[in-house]
């Protein structure tokens, strides 16, 4: 199954992305922000970093390039699509998803390994987990608060569609301790810490990401 | 060439840290009696004559804020 990864100006996680394809037995495929082609993929990971140099606001540029246009009409046919940090950013800005990511409440990058309940294990992303398996996977940002309206959230909880949520400790005052959410149909997911870091043990702190990469794998054959 | 100036701020219902440190060091250094800051953005815009104010508009909602945390204000310069 080919998986594209979407490269932006900025972009940072793009190669780990790749490589959490290639170990979960997939193949990826580099797209580019520029062409409109997305080559013949099946699914699509928009990685983290800094699309764009952050500038106006994190993915408030990247959501415009050429290739996103592909994406946004394409997801709404349910190719599954993935966000990481910088990509969750992007899926909100391009209004996929609902709300948005804003400065940390208390100011400061956070980088460290972070546990996190899986809420919903029926995304196109989330299958591999038993629901609300705890994992352990970095969480690195520094503009990873979520907020929505007060409406938009008791919709999300009360259909199913906070997918992770932040457990043993909220790293950047995101409301609800909300991690990663869903669209209504389950092909979209954004969030905001890094499975595609904890894909082996030699560099992650554990191997739980590669579930997010398998599932959507196991999703396409069955 | 008409100038437009376009504000940006974040809702009030968002919270704004950074609005929040700024207040924090003012107190540090004795500046009293500010009692709240929210930080925005601002931009100046030079534009084509006649000035299309309803598609400036459209652009700021497009681009410029996000309307799901933040609201605008649009001013075109008197010349």
């Amino acid at each position: 199954m080919k998986i594209g990864v979407v490269t932006f100006p900025g972009s940072l996680d793009d190669r780990d992305a790749q490589r959490a394809v290639r170990l979960a037995g997939g193949e990826p495929v580099a797209l580019w922000h520029g062409d409109e082609d997305l080559r013949g993929v099946e699914a699509v990971i928009l990685p983290g970093g800094f699309s764009y140099g952050d500038y106006l606001r994190c993915g408030a540029i990247a959501r415009f390039a050429p290739v996103m246009q592909s994406i946004i009409d394409r997801a709404g046919q349910g190719l599954p699509v993935l966000g990481i940090c910088n990509g969750f950013q992007i899926l909100c800005e391009s209004h996929l998803l609902p709300g948005a990511l804003t400065r940390n409440a208390h100011l400061h990058f956070r980088n460290r390994d972070q546990l996190l309940r899986v809420e919903n294990a029926s995304t196109e992303w989330t299958g591999a987990f038993e629901p609300d398996a705890e994992i352990v996977v970095p969480v690195k940002n520094g503009e990873g608060c979520f907020v929505a309206a007060p409406g938009e959230l008791d919709r999300l909880e009360g259909e199913g569609r906070v997918v992770v949520r932040y457990a043993g400790g909220n790293p950047n005052g995101s409301v609800r301790d909300i991690a990663g959410i869903c669209n209504e149909r389950g092909n979209v997911v954004g969030l905001m810490p890094h499975p595609e870091h904890a894909v082996e043990t030699l560099t992650g702190p554990s191997t739980d990401g590669l579930g997010f990469f398998t599932s959507v794998l196991t999703a396409a054959v069955s | 060439m008409p100038r437009v100036l376009v504000d940006v701020m974040l809702k009030p219902e968002i919270l704004d840290p950074q609005g929040s440190a700024i207040l924090g060091a003012l107190s540090r250094l004795g500046f009293t009696g500010v009692h709240s800051i929210r930080q925005g953005k601002h931009f100046e815009l030079e534009v084509s004559d006649p000035v299309d104010e309803a598609r400036l508009r459209e652009l700021a909602d497009t681009l410029l804020a996000n309307s799901v945390i933040e609201e605008f204000t649009l001013r075109v310069l008197p010349r």
